[in-house]
């Protein structure tokens, strides 16, 4: 078979798209744009020293608890290391600081009730199990960053503390079962493994943006290598089905019985139809990549390592747009199924937002997604990872793609290319 | 020499409705051979069978011999088509469109640039090679059309309707050039429902409706088939009943057949001109205004009015 006509078709087919405008302002402006302006309402270009993007997060603790995880609690939120993400108020009206998140004007509200500290720290005077009483979160659904920022400090101090206290029982019950103290010590020695917790979940070395690579340097997390690759991702399922439209449209005007006519396969049609999207893919994340690298001197990670994933994405996202043109018959079918798939993916993907923070059945649907994939990929990168850290997206997206492949070939030979 | 092309008993269906039902003809090298029908009448269906676009549900062709179904790469190389639809890539220009479409038929280098430049001569196109198609006139497409169809100069050139949606001069210039293809010993296969183009250019006609070939031969063959009728037409307002006419002139001496059309009569007698005064004067008693009389000696339009009821506009 010749590869040289599939070359022509693929050839043709990217000089097209790169001819229409409006392809072109949704394939590389809107994902350009969209990134400024995320980039914008987070910070990133106001020169925020944290070079996070995201700062002064308002945030409301109302503390009732007396005692010293209360404490530590609300020491750990205002602390130095924390002062430019978080700006963090101490309140005694838990309704006035719930009444702020509803208006929008904080992102959180932790309330830490009272006898916090007694149900992890019991007393040396008290025999009776302490009662469980629990820190609550009350979250603000518009800011889903801040808040979700928020939520995981939060979970990493109480995490601290129950660990401290589940090895708090550990110790004073092996020590007891093997003799080292009696039953009356066994308070006193609780007591005091509970004073070097609350003294260790008070600390927030652990909870900088900061992240660690795998040489062991450190590498700042920027948001826009968050957004920016949401963007590309979601507008490369604009891309893909542009190509799997353009397929439609040859069907419509006769240019693809045309070339059919010619001693040409169908086959060689086919395979310079998927080769000329994916070409068309890759174009756009790397004209992606290197202009928000040049402009905003966004690190994307090891370059060989990007560009794999760049391939493997590019190589899913051309399968869906190639059984979308498959299944679906008219150029309306196809365009609105393909926005629809663009949105979702986006969504589910985390264009948006962290799918961390939706519920576990959902982000396992994120991933028939390419996007959910390659954003793990490229995050994974932004952190500093090598072409190792991507192994596992970019084998996701090269076996998503070769499934949706093969079931659009099979489609297709059912019921032929040209359709009467 | 035998035939460029022969069709055996070609049937095409789509489901249950059949296109094309068991015609069977041959071309013969040299020849335009003309497919003449109404819209819907399977000229195109034919058309996509012959160019192994579809596969026939029965029958076979042969052309330049080899047969569609089974060798269907070594009849793509020997045809050309020029399909019905403007099937160009309008934000390329015609240079580019040229390139494509002769890669596709495996031209390439030195070969490739010198016949475009050929067929941009050849289709009065070469100081416009360099526009984009879409800011070409509906006749520059409809002449790339053409030249895409000729690049790789195949020995059967298969043309489907080039001429619909163009304006007169554009039309001359396709019909003269397709008869300058035919003078350099192209074979062609036109089809058309333009009864007057058929009667210009071909050699054969063959006449197709409701996909079954009704008649075939030469013009001369097919006129003979009407048994040298006149047909005379009346042109009645579009508010009269021409219902009421016909059953007026039903018994009028020399009267063999009368058809309504839009807003005309057409009556079929072995002579028009003696028919004019008894047939006014009815239609006149009747309170029927007739614009204007027309007089048609036999041609193909005749022929399928004779063969169908129905005129080819229908």
């Amino acid at each position: 078979m010749s590869t040289r006509k599939i070359f022509h078709v693929a050839l043709k087919d990217v000089c097209l798209i790169f001819r229409d405008r409006s392809a072109l302002i949704l394939m590389l402006l809107a994902p350009f744009l969209l990134t400024i302006g995320m980039g914008a309402v987070t910070g990133r270009f106001s020169g925020s020293s944290t070079n996070s993007g995201i700062a002064d997060i308002p945030l409301t603790i109302v503390n009732a608890d007396a005692g010293q995880l209360g404490d530590a609690l609300v020491e750990m939120f205002t602390s130095p290391d924390l002062e430019a993400l978080l700006d963090s108020t101490i309140s005694t009206d838990l309704s006035a600081a719930r009444a702020a998140v509803d208006n929008d004007e904080s992102a959180a509200v932790i309330y830490i009730p009272a006898g916090f500290t007694d149900s992890i720290i019991p007393s040396p005077q008290r025999s009776a199990p302490p009662e469980l009483v629990q820190v609550e979160f009350y979250a603000n659904p518009t800011r889903p960053t801040s808040s979700g920022i928020v939520r995981t400090i939060l979970e990493q101090f109480l995490s601290q503390v129950e660990i401290g206290r589940i090895s708090g029982e550990v110790t004073v019950t092996q020590l007891l079962a093997n003799g080292y103290i009696d039953p009356a010590q066994a308070a006193a020695v609780g007591t005091s493994i509970g004073q070097q917790m609350v003294q260790s979940s008070g600390s927030t070395s652990s909870i900088k943006l900061i992240n660690v690579t795998e040489g062991g340097g450190e590498v700042e997390f920027d948001t826009l290598a968050y957004i920016a690759p949401g963007m590309a991702l979601m507008f490369l399922m604009y891309t893909v089905t542009y190509g799997g439209l353009l397929l439609i449209k040859e069907n419509r005007q006769g240019t693809l019985a045309r070339m059919l006519i010619s001693p040409t396969t169908s086959a060689q049609v086919l395979g310079g139809k998927v080769i000329g999207i994916f070409l068309i893919a890759m174009a756009q994340l790397l004209i992606l990549i290197g202009g928000t690298s040049l402009l905003f001197g966004l690190k994307w990670g090891d370059p060989l390592a990007v560009l794999v994933l760049v391939f493997a994405a590019a190589f899913a996202a051309t399968g869906w747009g190639i059984i979308i043109a498959a299944v679906f018959k008219t150029p309306g079918q196809v365009g609105s199924v393909g926005s629809a798939l663009m949105l979702i993916f986006g969504l589910l993907g985390g264009s948006f937002f962290d799918v961390s923070s939706l519920p576990g059945w959902v982000q396992i649907i994120s991933k028939i997604s390419p996007n959910a994939w390659g954003m793990e990929g490229f995050l994974n990168l932004a952190h500093g990872g090598s072409i190792v850290s991507v192994g596992t997206p970019v084998l996701a997206l090269l076996i998503m793609g070769a499934v949706l492949f093969c079931a659009a070939a099979f489609w297709i030979s059912r019921r032929g290319l040209a359709r009467k | 020499m035998p035939p460029i092309l022969e069709l055996h008993d070609l049937v095409k269906k789509y489901g249950d409705f059949a296109a094309v039902k068991g015609i069977s003809f041959d071309i013969k090298e040299g020849e335009i051979f003309s497919l003449l029908g109404p819209n819907g009448a399977g000229k195109t269906t034919t058309i996509s069978v012959l160019s192994t676009l579809f596969s026939p549900t029965s029958g076979d062709a042969t052309i330049c011999g080899h047969s569609v179904t089974r060798e269907p790469m070594e009849v793509k190389r020997c045809i050309g088509v020029v399909p019905q639809e403007l099937a160009l890539y309008e934000d390329l220009t015609a240079q580019e469109n040229f390139n494509f479409w002769g890669s596709m038929y495996g031209l390439s280098g030195k070969a490739l640039s010198s016949r475009i430049d050929e067929v941009l001569e050849q289709i009065g196109l070469t100081d416009k090679a360099r526009q984009r198609i879409k800011t070409y006139s509906g006749g520059m497409k409809r002449r790339v059309n053409i030249g895409v169809g000729l690049l790789h100069k195949p020995r059967l050139l298969f043309m489907d309707e080039p001429t619909v949606g163009i304006d007169p001069q554009s039309r001359r210039a396709i019909l003269d050039s397709v008869k300058e293809l035919n003078r350099q010993g192209m074979t062609v296969l036109y089809t058309t429902h333009y009864m007057e183009e058929a009667q210009e250019l071909s050699h054969r006609v063959g006449i197709i409706d409701h996909g079954e070939l009704i008649a075939l031969g030469t013009q001369a063959e097919l006129t003979r088939q009407v048994q040298e009728t006149d047909t005379l037409i009346l042109h009645i307002g579009e508010n009269e009943d021409p219902q009421a006419l016909i059953d007026a002139l039903k018994d009028v001496p020399g009267v063999l057949r009368i058809t309504p059309t839009n807003h005309e009569v057409a009556i079929v007698t072995p002579s028009a001109e003696e028919l004019i005064a008894p047939v006014v004067t009815r239609a006149d008693r009747l309170g029927i205004k007739v614009h204007s009389i027309d007089i048609r000696e036999p041609n193909l339009e005749a022929v399928f009015l004779h063969l169908t009821g129905r005129a080819l506009r229908d």
